[in-house]
């Protein structure tokens, strides 16, 4: 008798109405002899027979919160499909399939196997996916405490999901036994929030508001922006009534948020105005009131102007054929007549005062981090930048040819690299391989390109940039001939996936740290190369000043084609590097070439640190502009351009300059 | 004795009645005039490759005579075609709305119709209002105007800045080709105004003028036609005077020059914005010819075209220009066209739609290396031609 009285007190708590209020606590209470998980479904029989979402919920709750060891059982039963009813009887067991057609049922209570029955003399209870997620949720004051941690962890995620009033105190509870670290912040960060929503007294919730101030992470504001949400409230001045709830802000028609029209619409939406007559309406009625081709006393075909259309709707109006007007006077008499008001949807203001002022707080921080992550993604692109050019410092930069196909060794890199993932699926291994394949393809195109056309050109370098123009044409055209016009994958390895993410709001992929990382290299082998090798040595002398350099035994041609080689080379590298984040196709190297040149160029013809200068520059610059203008990345480079021609007129040989002999022209 | 500039160098003369006779020629074979052996699209073409050779004039004034070499005269190109494109669409936009709207029951007022057009021109870039740079479109005359004022405005500016801080060589024709490639995403954008990458279209078509196509092509091609002989003469007066002396000695040797007194910045900008203009002039008159105007025509690519254009023919010769365009534009036209027969090689079929491009970059590269004189330069040698300019 006390068991169906308990079960009928919750059901009676727990309807829908009860439900909106807060759920009675599951307090795990002390199991009597005689209660038996059995009786709590016995007593829920009917609605559990009935298995329909709207009318589920009490017995979902009473076995829920019939604080019994064996319902975490039933539910997962439940849950599962697995729940049988004996059609003798009716009572509910665990099943499962013994052989065709044949169900093992086991007890609830005690674990005990019943007995195999044919399945025509049972039935399946069959919850439908609504009901399996109630069920979820009522399981979840369960799986807090399991001894499982990734059982702990799913609910947790269920929780976070969905958070609910009522499974704040099961939560509480079970922080107190939690031993996984992680876990416990996860338990004790997620009883905060729910605090901020659920919190029984004000003071609990602006406590668990202040504590949380300033946090930056995405669910925290999530939890703020419900209690901050305002609705607007129109009522009557004349009215002597009090705006119920909780005042955000008192609007002034004609201000800076709520302008008169918008006002005076709202009214209308209302029904405490009479609707504006729009043009459209003013000429439907004119067209209705034609007679005899005329309206409103005028002509139809004088009618092509507003003034005149209003002439003659004012006629219809003053012989009662059409709606009066609404006046500018008429709309400011309606708006005065009113209040506007919003209201925060939380009715608490001790509450929304703390939620507005720790809302304010992280979006300061947020502010702060979005900048931090700005200037990240800047960097990364500057390294992208850096990267691509830098073999244009070397062929360039050093050696003062211009090429104009470096932008297709570029290609030529990523789209060696294409092919040895054709052969080669292991993906970290092929990009291994690749790099050095990449660095030789294109290591013995430039020393061709060299040798055939550049050599003849050294001092007409109008002539050599056209040239090259030429190779890059056709070069172009020739990739688009054998790999085809749609873009080709090039598949980063598995490790350099995902992202390192230091909060909610700073997070930046590891690809590109890689990126920035091989940049760092680069400039440090540019560096070696140039200031430590032989190479580097006869380079820059063959450069000031080849017939001296000839006389002391150095061979310039042979030097100016290892040179020459080495910058294609490094492309080709770079190109690997490229095609990992962006798509291979047979124009990638069109869309870098520009960029690059303008990196030398900006940054100091000759000098690394310029090149590097250069890149952040650009890359910052651009980053800059997208930050401002998120939604179109096409007006950052424009404006980058415009950038670049403003910024050469008062630094006409880049930013680092060279100075002296070596600057010669 | 001083003679006329036309009687000191023969060539224009010659240069200027072969086009007459050619403009005659297929006038007389047209389907519009003539006997219909050319087609009204073939027409087409040779109008717009006039155009091209308008351009190629102005391309070769400014890089072989002032040895600046410009990779941006197309982003003037484009932007005459634009000007003139605003007035034919909105043109003919605003007949078909007023058709449209005189059905109503009441005669449209003008913002009606305003609203009509922008939404009929704007509707594909979610627009329906015209912006700003639409002010004048509704007038031929600004319009006509703008053609020129728009690029040698944008050319002046341009000129000014990188002149003034004394980009010169390869430097300046990198920034002239980062120009036109920041023209070029401009113009991509929706919010450029000019409806983004879908650009202007059926401009073919001349608003008011109810003939067909035939005939309305041909007064293209007189145009064109007229265009270039003008613009060749106006060329070729310049570098025969003693402007055409200074920029040449600016391209020879700038410091000199700068010492004797002149103002070579003066005249850099004044070569620079004057042939911006012809550009305009002639891609007003190629988008009408070509229909449809949109920013992947103004791409750096574009330019650089033009420059082989003008080596392959021969520059610092205003007639090899001319021919080099002629020549390279149509033999374009029919590789990619598919008229071309594909040549068998073993195993392997060449199809010159898929080639033609290897093949113009690679014989751009051998003309530059051993042919630095270009077409025209070997036709000077057949004809035995080794005048030196008297300058």
């Amino acid at each position: 008798m006390k068991t169906l009285f308990t079960a009928m007190f919750c059901a009676l708590l727990t309807t829908p109405l009860a439900s909106a209020q807060s759920f009675p606590q599951a307090e795990p209470k002390a199991p009597s002899q005689t209660q038996d998980v059995q009786d709590v479904l016995q007593s829920q029989r009917a609605l559990i027979e009935e298995s329909s979402r709207r009318t589920i919920g009490p017995a979902i709750e009473a076995l829920a919160g019939s604080g019994l060891p064996q319902v975490p059982r039933v539910l997962e039963a439940w849950q599962a499909k697995d729940m049988w009813q004996r059609k003798s009887d009716g009572l509910f067991f665990a099943g499962e399939k013994a052989a065709d057609a044949q169900y093992r049922l086991t007890d609830f209570s005690d674990g005990e196997v019943i007995g195999t029955y044919p399945k025509e003399d049972l039935s399946q209870i069959k919850p439908n996916s609504g009901i399996r997620a109630m069920i979820a949720t009522a399981l979840v004051r369960f799986q807090l405490s399991d001894p499982d941690p990734s059982r702990r962890a799913a609910a947790l995620d269920s929780l976070a999901r969905d958070p609910q009033a009522g499974l704040l105190d099961p939560l509480r509870v079970s922080i107190d036994g939690e031993t996984d670290p992680d876990l416990l912040a996860r338990k004790q960060r997620l009883e905060r929030l729910m605090t901020v929503s659920f919190g029984a007294t004000t003071g609990e919730r602006v406590a668990a508001i202040e504590h949380m101030s300033g946090d930056l992470g995405v669910d925290f504001r999530g939890t703020l922006n419900p209690i901050l949400t305002t609705r607007r409230i129109v009522t009557e001045t004349g009215e002597n009534s009090v705006v119920a709830g909780n005042v955000a802000a008192e609007l002034v028609p004609g201000g800076d948020e709520l302008s008169l029209q918008a006002a005076y619409d709202l009214l209308v939406d209302q029904g405490r105005a009479p609707a504006m007559v729009t043009k459209q309406a003013r000429d439907a009625a004119l067209a209705a009131n034609i007679r005899d081709g005329r309206v409103g006393g005028l002509p139809v075909h004088t009618l092509s102007s507003d003034l005149s259309r209003d002439t003659a709707y004012d006629a219809l109006v003053a012989t009662g054929l059409a709606e009066p007007r609404v006046t500018t006077s008429d709309v400011a008499e309606a708006v005065a007549r009113h209040r506007f008001v919003d209201v925060y949807a939380d009715p608490d203001p001790r509450v929304t005062t703390a939620a507005a002022a720790a809302l304010n707080a992280s979006q300061t921080r947020v502010t702060l981090g979005q900048a931090a992550d700005l200037g990240l993604d800047a960097l990364s692109l500057a390294s992208i930048y850096f990267l691509a050019a830098i073999g244009l410092a070397i062929t360039f930069g050093v050696m003062g040819v211009i090429n104009m196909a470096h932008g297709e060794f570029i290609m030529m890199g990523a789209y060696t690299g294409y092919v040895v993932q054709q052969f080669v699926t292991n993906h970290t291994a092929s990009i291994l391989l690749a790099v050095p394949l990449a660095f030789a393809v294109t290591f013995a195109a430039g020393v061709a390109l060299e040798r055939l056309v550049i050599r003849w050109l050294y001092h007409r370098p109008l002539e050599t940039l056209l040239a090259t123009f030429g190779v890059s044409i056709a070069l172009q055209q020739l990739a688009k001939n054998i790999f085809g016009t749609q873009a080709r994958p090039l598949t980063a390895p598995g490790w350099l996936d995902g992202a390192w993410v230091i909060n909610d709001v700073v997070a930046i992929s590891y690809i590109r740290i890689a990126i920035f990382a091989l940049a760092l290299i680069f400039l440090g082998l540019f560096l070696f190369i140039m200031k430590r090798t032989r190479l580097g040595l006869e380079t820059r002398a063959v450069t000031q000043n080849p017939r001296m350099a000839a006389s002391m035994g150095i061979n310039p041609d042979r030097v100016n084609m290892l040179t020459f080689g080495l910058g294609s080379g490094i492309a080709g590298i770079a190109g690997v590097v490229i095609g990992l984040f962006a798509k291979v196709t047979s124009e990638m190297g069109g869309d870098y070439i520009v960029q690059s040149f303008m990196t030398v160029v900006v940054g100091g013809v000759g000098n690394i640190w310029g090149t590097l200068a250069g890149a952040a520059m650009i890359g910052g610059f651009q980053k800059g502009v997208e930050w401002l203008n998120p939604s179109n990345t096409l007006a950052a480079q424009t404006y980058m351009i415009v950038f670049i021609i403003i910024f050469i007129q008062f630094r006409p040989r880049g930013i680092i300059a060279l100075k002296g002999r070596a600057a010669g022209d | 004795m001083h003679r006329s500039f036309i009687a000191r160098n023969p060539s224009i003369l010659i240069f200027l009645s072969l086009l007459g006779l050619f403009t005659l020629g297929v006038t007389v074979l047209s389907e519009g005039f003539g006997v219909g052996v050319i087609s009204t699209s073939f027409v087409k073409t040779l109008g717009k490759t006039l155009c091209l050779c308008l351009i190629a004039v102005a391309m070769d004034l400014i890089w072989g005579y002032a040895g600046i070499l410009s990779l941006g005269h197309f982003a003037f190109f484009g932007l005459g075609g634009y000007m003139i494109g605003m007035w034919l669409m909105y043109e003919r936009t605003r007949q078909i709305v007023a058709g449209a709207l005189s059905d109503g029951a009441l005669p449209p007022t003008p913002e009606e119709v305003q609203a009509a057009i922008g939404n009929q021109i704007f509707g594909v870039v979610g627009g329906s209002d015209l912006p700003l740079i639409w002010t004048f479109a509704n007038s031929l005359t600004v319009q006509l105007a703008l053609v020129v004022l728009v690029p040698g405005l944008f050319a002046l500016v341009f000129g000014w800045l990188a002149f003034r801080a004394r980009v010169t060589g390869v430097y300046l024709s990198i920034l002239t080709q980062a120009m036109t490639l920041g023209l070029a995403l401009y113009l991509f954008q929706n919010a450029s105004g000019l409806r983004g990458n879908n650009g202007l279209s059926g401009l073919q078509n001349l608003p008011g003028v109810d003939l067909p196509q035939s005939v309305v092509s041909l007064w293209f091609f007189w145009a064109s036609a007229l265009a270039l002989g003008l613009g060749y003469l106006l060329a070729a007066w310049l570098v025969a005077g003693k402007f055409g002396s200074v920029i040449r000695g600016i391209r020879d040797n700038e410091a000199r020059v700068r010492f004797l007194g002149y103002s070579v910045e003066g005249y850099k900008l004044a070569i620079f914005t004057l042939t911006a203009c012809l550009a305009g002039i002639a891609g007003a008159l190629y988008y009408p010819q070509a229909g449809i105007i949109n920013p992947a025509e103004v791409a750096p690519i574009a330019s650089i075209y033009l420059a082989v254009w003008v080596a392959i023919g021969g520059r610092g010769r205003l007639y090899g220009a001319v021919i080099g365009t002629a020549f390279v534009s149509l033999m374009s036209s029919w590789f990619t066209g598919g008229q071309a027969p594909d040549v068998t090689l073993g195993g392997y079929t060449i199809k010159w739609v898929d080639w033609w491009l290897v093949l113009l970059g690679l014989s751009f590269v051998a003309v530059t290396l051993y042919a630095p004189r270009g077409i025209a330069g070997a036709l000077d040698r057949l004809t035995g031609n080794r005048r030196r300019k008297a300058s």
